[in-house]
Formats: structure tokens, C-alpha cells, sequence
């Protein structure tokens, strides 16, 4: 039986349980609603959550198994001598081709459902015979694998008509059990109300579940690649030259200079403008300008951070070059191509102006009206205010904001994959292409690699430095913002 | 800050006879301290006009290099259909080289009829055509074989230089290395552009056709990606919705003032930001690597982005949950209301125009959000089908818009680049829609207590 269908019977039975759970309560007392503990419908979601939830769960739980047990059981029909010659993973992962193969054979009428069973690569060519439905299949099939697609195929068959058995007969004893304890006395809004809670809390839980997900997957496979390559090399390392073809050299440093290097560009662009205009905009500007310039400003936080790539690489980049470049505006030849760390800089820095702007402004904001009156009324004009009672009132909420786009500008991506070049380099010269960590994660992970080499790994413990960098900042970030919210609240 | 502080010490001791100052008059150190008041002011304007200048800056380049892409210029050429040559093209193996036989013939003599002389070789023509003209004719072709041996005018799309030329992307000076294309070319699109052969006009296509290669940018459309981010869409809106909601409710209502939940909330704040990319890696070790998901399908998208929106609705959702007074769900306790029935009933319709916008808020976020979907390898192939139905569209290999426009800015041929800015303005204009709807929702239904 097939997946949708399991799940539409166990949905048919809920539904039926709740019209029997509901019709039973009725039933107990005389089909008089006021005589019962919840209103009728409480009746009627007991059984039919005690027909879905177990069952449910007991499906998750079996897709997620079964294809363990079938894998222990038919990789041990593997013999050691084809798993010298290449790995258990890739044979097996033929064996599920052939086993697809012949399920679509049967499927389009090639084969009947026992010859699949039982066909000999002996007697017959099978990937002649798959190849005529429309089943391309890479190498000749070896008896073995034939055989052990068959055992695969015949061990998913007795699966999943057990699963259905099992799913459909747990969904049959919850709608009985729940049904029984149906009656005027049982207290169901409080039994459905405690399933709901559970749900609830299932989902808040999601938060957690997610950066676990994360934890894990950058540890254990920056373990990996640790063990393929000395940590040591890989943080202290000044060079950065992957090749797939291995012996490469896999350094950090390179990378991590380039980050921060565009970010300090971008923060000095984002910063000046981003705090001028929240002061400007919180305590100049008259009601009807900041009700333009504020929504104006976000606007630029709003666009996708792939609309600045583009402009970074097709825009800003040419344009410089037309100014710093061999035959420039200024004479210099300082830059050879349009991808360079100012590129990437300066256009991040626009990306983060909305981000420090309105920040600040939120916190400039907090400040309490009556510092600055006590300030005005001393005979200090508006911008001593501003200097010199509103900024150190404000000063840590603003560093918090600051660290805040610092970590957007470490962690972003589309930009200085497309902005920023894509030569490893330790230069000071801003006009110079160079790679960051994120756009090195996207080049080692995108295209064919497969995840056991080093230069794919690598990825993951570059990932793993972000994520830690990042989350330091944050944790700071919040940390400082929130403190200083307390001290004005 | 960049003036220094000014300080105002009346130095009566070295000033034997004590100056008289008056509110009338305004002295040196006044003048000084207003001056630095006007120019703190300028900065603060400056700043402002910096960032809309930065804003006008990007919206200009957008629409001066995207709206070209909306354009494109066509070749109208009636190719006779004869029954014979149709029959001969689908009986030999390289089909389309016999319909390009027939184009050129077309084309030669559509030259002729308008008078246009020129001593190319046919196969030369063709050159101004795109490369999938051939088999634009042949798909006709199969789908309405009664019309063969009729002879029918073909909007046939012309090459990327051609239509690049016309455009002014172009210049002569640049085709000199060209192997594909030469001036003669030129002087001929010319002459077909005044006898009304080559028309630029509205191109449909591009909004909805699918990706094309390397060598054909004039057929690369947009569409099929548009599929896949509504897809995606569709799963980021099915679960981060409800499990936001039910999180928020959870943690706004119910949780009690435990380690637990302070965990839970140091998370959430905490993943709204953790970079995307990061998502993107969890996306490929846990779904792809560990869960089997298909490589590159709008599902395994979704559910990334799913996790990415998460954050911002659930801030969103205890915010207006929060913003509703208490007193509703005393009134709903008081008249004998679970506390649950309170939530589900009172507080949470209440609640649900600023759910509803901060989703909204959410979705578009998450349908510009690029990083992620390169990891999960929506990226490096070319995204030619549409997908045939539900299974397939969340299953089946696609792309999604800001990956289609990332694979377009990463081809070699600028042709593409035009197309990137063009689907830059698809998408846009999504988002604008969007975030225009939470506008609208917000400023109707919002309720101030």
C-alpha cells in the first residue's frame, strides 16, 4: 500500500472516530449536550487525535528505520570481494538502481512483477532488458547485485505491507480504546487540550531542533575533515589551494583576512551614513520628512541580497575600474578587474545603512526625553545634546547595533561571491580580488564533489568558524542591547 | 563625532573689564556654536541623501539594464512547409539541420521580396537567427501536422548579437573579433529593420519560458524558476504558518518561566541570525546527506527556507499576540473558557492581521533568500521543463528565481547579464506585491487597543 494511501485511511478512520466518539458522548446522555463534562465536538477530536497522533508516529518511525534494516540485510549478500573493488556505498547504491529499474520495468509492462523476481543475469542481458523500458543503467549488472536488487525489492514489498498493517492497526486500536473511555463523565476538553499543549510545545521546540541540526552537521563533518587534514594547517595556514586532484593547501587565514577586510569596508561606509541619518532622522527631522526618509532607507534592507551581487559585479565593479583602473579617471592603475574586496565593501556597506540606521534610531529613541530637556534647558544647543548627552547614553546600544551589522557583513554571501573574486589572497591593496569564507563554502560544496574529500569537507569547518564567529557576535550583540534597554526601562 | 566640544568658560580673572553680553547680540563663541549646530545638521541630511542616492543608484541600474530584457527582436520569415521537406527532416537523424535548410531558403527569399540584396550565403543568413529557430519550426511542425505543406510566418527569434545590436549592447567595433557575425550582418539587420522584417517587440517568452544553454541567451525566459519558487513558497508557507503560530502561542501563553523556555527563546533570537549560508549547510548534511532528500528539489528549498523563516514569524506572531490586552482574556476565562479556548477563540483572531503580515514579511524574505539554495544545488544546470505535476513540482530538479539569476550572472555571454537584471525586476516586483499586500493588511485590520 502505498504512502498516500496509508495516510488517507488513517485520515477516513479520525474521521469516522469523531463522528463515533461525538455520537457515543451524545448517546450517554441522552443526546442532551449540557449533560456532558466538554461541549460534543471535544468527544469527537479525542478519538479522532487518538487514531492520528499514534499512528502518525509510528509511520515517521518506520520511514525513518526501514531503510536501515534493509540496508543491514542486504548489504550482508554483498561479498568482500566487490566491496574491495570500489565501496559499500557505491554498490549499494547500484543495487537500489537496478531495484528502481526493475520496479519501473514492471511498472511500464516490460517485465511481469514475477519474472523481476526471478530473471538471472545468467539467462538474460538485464540491462538490455531495463534499457528497452527506459531504464538506463551506468555498468553491466552483476549476478550478485541482480540478486541482491531482488532481495531489496522483495524485503521493501514485505515492508511496506507491513507498515500499512501495523499503521492502519495501531490508527483501529486508538480509535477503539478512545471510543470505549467516550461518555458523558470523561473529561475530554481537558484530554484534548493536553495533547494540544504537547503539540505546542512540539513546535516551540522546532527552534532548538534547528540549531542542533546545525551544531551537528558542522561537527561531525568538520570531525571528518580534521581527521583527513591537521587542524593546525587548516587555522594557521597562510595558503589557500584547493585542488581536487589532491595535495592541496587548506589555510584559513587568507580567507578570513578578505572577510574582514570587506567588512571593515562595509562598516565604514554603513556606519558614518547609517548613525548621521538615525540622529538625523530621530531628532531633527519634522514628522512628515522621516515618515519618507525612514521607509526610503528601509526599502534598501528589503532588497535581496543577490540584486546587490548583481550590482556589485555588473555595475559597481566596471564603474571603478573606470576610476582606479589601468586608463582611470585617476591616472592609477591600482585595479585589474572589476571584483575586488572595495567592490564587495562598498556595496555591502549600502546594504547595511537601513540596518545601523534604523537600529540606532530605536535607540536613540530610548534615550528618555527628559535627558534631553534637562541638556536643552542647561543652554546646550541641540547637536551637544545630540554629542554629548544622547551618544554616551546611547553609546553600547550602538555598539550593539554596530556588532550586529558587523556579523550580517561576516556572514553574507551573495555579494562577495559575486563581488568579491575568486583568488585566496593576503594583500593590502583594497582594489584587489579576494575570497571570503562564504563564498569559499559555496565553491567547495556546489558541483559534483563528493563529501569524503577534504576540499569538500572543508566547507563544513568553514561553516563551523562562521557559525561560531557569528553567534559569538550576536550573543555580545544581544547581550549589550538588552542590558542597556534595562537601564532606561 | 566631528566636532570637537565646545565649552563656555567666562574668563572673568585676565578680562579686567567685564564684557557685556546681550541675547541681541550675538558674539563670537555663539556664532561658533551655531555654525557647528548647522553643520551637525548637514551631516545628518548628507547621510540621508547618501543612502537615496545608493537607493536611486541600484532602482537605475535595475531598470536601465533590465527592462531591455522584456524586448526582444524577432524575425517574421514565411517558410513554405512543404510536405516533402517535412517528410525528408523527420525521417533523417539530424532533424533540425533540414528545417535550417528550409529557414535559410525562407529567409533568402523574404530578402528578395523586400529588395534587400546581399551576397551572403544562405547558411551565413541563418547566423542572424537564434540557434533554436530550427527547432521552434519543427515543434510547430509535430503539433499541428495538418498545416504542413502550407506556408506560414514564423516569428523566428533572432541571435543574442543581432537583438544586442539593435539594443545598443552591441557596437560594431566589438563584432570585429567576432567568428559568428560581421558587419555585412549588420548593414543587413539594418535594411530588414526599416522593411519591417526584424521587429523589437514584447517578449512574453521571457516571463514564462524556461531556461535556456550557453549558446542560446535570447530563449532563456524565466519562468520555469518562477515554478519553483512557488513551490518552495507553498512549502515555507504550509509549515513555518502553523508551527510558528503554535510555537508562539506555546511560548507567549502557555510556557512557564523555566530554563527550558529561556533556552527556547535564546534560540530563536539567536537564529534570526545565524547567516543563510549556514541554513544552506544544514540544508545539505541533513536533508541531502543524511535524510536522502532529491539534490535540487523545490521541497528540500522549501524546508530550508522554512527553518530560515522560522525566527522572523515567530518574532513577529509574540508580537502581535502580545499586543493584545489582557482583559480579552479575562472576559474569556471569566465566562467560563479554558484557557486554551481563551487562545484558540479570542486571542488568536484578534491576533492574526499581524501574523498574517509578518508572514507575508516572512515569505518574501525567504523568496529572495539566494545563499542557501546554491548549497542544495538549485544552481548549474539548466532548468528546461516544467514540472508535470504536484509530485513532480516539489520533487523533480528546479531552480528558483534568484538562483536563475545567479546562474545567469555567473555565464560567460553579457547577453545573460541582461536577462539576470530582467529577472531581478520579476522578482522585485514580487516582493513589492507582497510587501505592499502586509502594508494594506496591516494598515486595515490592525487594531489599536
Amino acid at each position: 500500500m502505498s504512502l498516500p494511501m496509508i495516510v488517507l485511511v488513517v485520515l477516513a478512520l479520525a474521521a469516522v472516530g469523531f463522528l463515533l466518539g461525538r455520537s457515543k458522548a451524545l448517546a450517554s446522555a441522552n443526546g442532551d449536550p449540557r449533560l456532558l463534562h466538554s461541549l460534543p465536538g471535544y468527544y469527537g477530536w479525542n478519538v479522532a487525535l487518538a487514531v492520528m497522533l499514534p499512528a502518525f508516529f509510528l509511520l515517521l518511525a518506520w520511514l525513518a528505520v526501514q531503510p536501515f534494516v534493509i540496508h543491514g540485510q542486504v548489504s550482508s549478500m554483498i561479498s568482500q570481494a566487490s566491496v574491495d573493488e570500489s565501496s559499500l556505498d557505491l554498490v549499494m547504491s547500484d543495487v537500489r538502481r537496478v531495484a528502481d529499474g526493475l520496479d519501473a520495468a514492471v511498472a511500464a509492462g516490460g517485465l511481469t512483477a514475477e519474472q523481476a523476481g526471478s530473471i538471472r543475469t545468467e539467462f538474460t542481458d538485464v540491462r538490455d532488458r531495463l534499457g528497452e523500458v527506459g531504464v538506463a543503467l551506468g555498468s553491466d549488472v552483476t549476478s550478485e547485485t541482480l540478486r541482491a536488487a531482488q532481495r531489496y525489492r522483495e524485503l521493501s514489498w514485505t515492508g511496506s505491507l507491513m507498515r500499512a498493517a501495523a499503521v492502519i492497526g495501531l490508527a483501529l486500536v486508538g480509535l477503539v480504546f478512545a471510543w470505549r473511555r467516550s461518555g458523558k463523565d470523561f473529561r475530554a476538553r481537558n484530554a484534548v487540550e493536553a495533547v494540544v499543549r504537547w503539540i505546542l510545545i512540539t513546535a516551540a521546540s522546532i527552534a532548538v531542533l534547528t540549531t542542533l541540526g546545525i551544531v551537528l552537521s558542522l561537527i561531525f563533518n568538520t570531525v571528518e575533515f580534521f581527521r583527513l587534514y591537521p587542524a593546525a594547517d587548516f587555522y594557521f595556514g597562510l595558503t589557500w589551494s584547493p585542488s581536487f586532484g589532491g595535495g592541496s593547501e587548506l589555510g584559513i587565514l587568507p580567507l578570513i583576512w578578505a572577510t574582514l577586510y570587506i567588512s571593515l569596508i562595509a562598516l565604514a561606509v554603513a556606519v558614518p551614513v547609517g548613525l548621521f541619518a538615525a540622529i538625523y532622522l530621530s531628532e531633527y527631522a519634522t514628522p512628515t520628512v522621516r515618515a519618507v526618509a525612514k521607509p526610503m532607507l528601509e526599502v534598501l534592507a528589503g532588497i535581496p541580497t543577490i540584486v546587490y551581487g548583481l550590482f556589485a559585479l555588473l555595475t559597481v565593479g566596471p564603474m571603478l575600474v573606470d576610476v582606479f583602473g589601468n586608463d582611470g579617471l585617476l591616472g592609477v592603475n591600482w585595479m585589474s578587474g572589476g571584483t575586488a574586496v572595495m567592490t564587495a565593501g562598498l556595496v555591502m556597506g549600502i546594504m547595511l545603512i537601513p540596518f545601523v540606521s534604523s537600529l540606532s534610531d530605536d535607540i536613540i529613541n530610548a534615550v528618555p526625553q527628559a535627558m534631553r530637556d534637562g541638556s536643552l534647558g542647561l543652554g546646550a544647543t541641540h547637536s551637544e545634546t545630540v554629542k554629548q548627552v544622547i551618544m554616551p547614553a546611547a553609546l553600547p546600544g550602538i555598539v550593539g547595533a554596530i556588532l550586529l551589522a558587523a556579523s550580517r557583513a561576516i556572514g553574507e554571501t551573495m555579494i562577495v561571491v559575486l563581488g568579491a573574486g575568486a583568488a585566496a589572497k593576503l594583500s593590502l591593496n583594497p582594489f584587489e580580488a579576494m575570497t571570503t569564507v562564504t563564498a569559499k563554502i559555496v565553491s567547495q560544496l556546489t558541483g559534483d564533489a563528493d563529501f569524503a574529500s577534504p576540499e569538500a569537507l572543508v566547507a563544513f569547518s568553514l561553516g563551523m568558524t562562521l557559525f561560531v564567529v557569528t553567534l559569538a557576535l550576536n550573543i555580545f550583540a544581544l547581550y549589550i542591547v538588552r542590558k542597556y534597554r534595562e537601564q532606561y526601562e | 563625532m566631528t566636532d570637537t566640544a565646545v565649552s563656555y568658560r567666562p574668563d572673568t580673572a585676565s578680562d579686567p573689564v567685564r564684557r557685556k553680553t546681550s541675547l541681541l547680540e550675538v558674539d563670537a563663541l555663539t556664532r561658533k556654536r551655531n555654525a557647528a549646530e548647522t553643520r551637525f545638521k548637514i551631516y545628518g541630511i548628507v547621510a540621508i541623501l547618501i543612502g537615496l542616492f545608493f537607493l536611486a543608484a541600484l532602482l537605475y541600474a535595475i531598470l536601465s539594464n533590465g527592462l531591455t530584457a522584456f524586448n526582444q527582436t524577432f524575425v517574421s520569415v514565411p517558410v513554405t512547409l512543404d510536405r516533402a521537406a517535412v517528410e525528408d527532416a523527420e525521417a533523417s537523424l539530424v532533424k533540425t539541420s533540414k528545417y535550417n535548410a528550409m529557414i535559410d531558403k525562407a529567409l533568402a527569399a523574404r530578402l528578395a521580396e523586400a529588395g534587400i540584396a546581399t551576397q551572403m550565403k544562405p547558411t551565413d543568413l541563418r547566423k542572424m537567427l537564434s540557434s533554436g529557430a530550427a527547432s521552434q519550426v519543427r515543434e510547430f511542425v509535430l503539433e499541428n501536422p495538418g498545416r504542413v505543406g502550407e506556408t506560414v510566418t514564423f516569428d523566428l527569434l533572432a541571435s543574442s548579437r543581432v537583438d544586442g545590436y539593435l539594443k545598443g549592447r552591441v557596437t560594431r567595433a566589438a563584432l570585429v573579433n567576432d567568428k559568428n557575425l560581421d558587419a555585412g550582418h549588420l548593414d543587413l539587420i539594418d535594411a530588414m529593420g526599416d522593411a519591417g522584417i526584424a521587429v523589437k517587440r514584447f517578449n512574453l517568452a521571457f516571463i514564462t519560458g524556461a531556461d535556456a544553454s550557453d549558446s542560446r541567451p535570447e530563449q532563456a525566459g524565466i519562468g520555469v524558476s518562477m515554478i519553483g519558487s512557488f513551490y518552495m513558497m507553498l512549502v515555507v508557507l504550509l509549515l513555518s504558518l502553523p508551527i510558528g503560530v503554535a510555537a508562539s502561542i506555546y511560548l507567549e501563553e502557555f510556557a512557564p518561566q523555566n530554563r527550558f523556555t529561556d533556552m527556547i527563546e535564546v534560540n530563536i533570537s539567536n537564529l534570526a541570525a545565524v547567516p543563510s549560508i549556514v541554513f544552506g549547510i544544514l540544508g545539505l548534511a541533513a536533508f541531502i546527506q543524511f535524510a536522502h532528500l532529491p539534490q535540487s528539489a523545490p521541497i528540500v528549498g522549501g524546508l530550508v527556507l522554512t527553518l530560515m523563516t522560522l525566527p522572523t514569524i515567530i518574532i513577529s506572531t509574540r508580537a502581535s499576540l502580545k499586543a493584545v490586552p489582557p482583559s480579552i482574556r479575562d472576559a474569556a476565562l471569566g465566562v467560563g473558557a479554558s484557557k486554551m479556548q481563551s487562545v484558540f477563540h479570542h486571542v488568536l483572531p484578534l491576533a492574526m492581521p499581524g501574523i498574517l503580515t509578518g508572514t507575508i514579511i516572512g515569505l518574501a524574505q525567504a523568496l529572495g533568500e539566494t545563499a542557501p539554495l546554491l548549497l542544495i544545488g538549485m544552481v548549474g544546470f539548466i532548468a528546461s521543463n516544467y514540472p508535470g505535476g504536484l509530485a513532480s513540482g516539489f520533487l523533480d530538479p528546479n531552480s528558483a528565481m534568484p538562483a536563475q539569476i545567479y546562474e545567469w550572472a555567473k555565464r560567460a555571454d553579457p547577453a545573460f547579464y541582461e536577462r539576470a537584471w530582467g529577472g531581478i525586476i520579476v522578482l522585485l516586483l514580487f516582493l513589492m506585491t507582497m510587501n505592499i499586500v502586509a502594508i494594506i493588511l496591516r494598515r486595515r485590520f490592525e487594531r489599536r487597543w
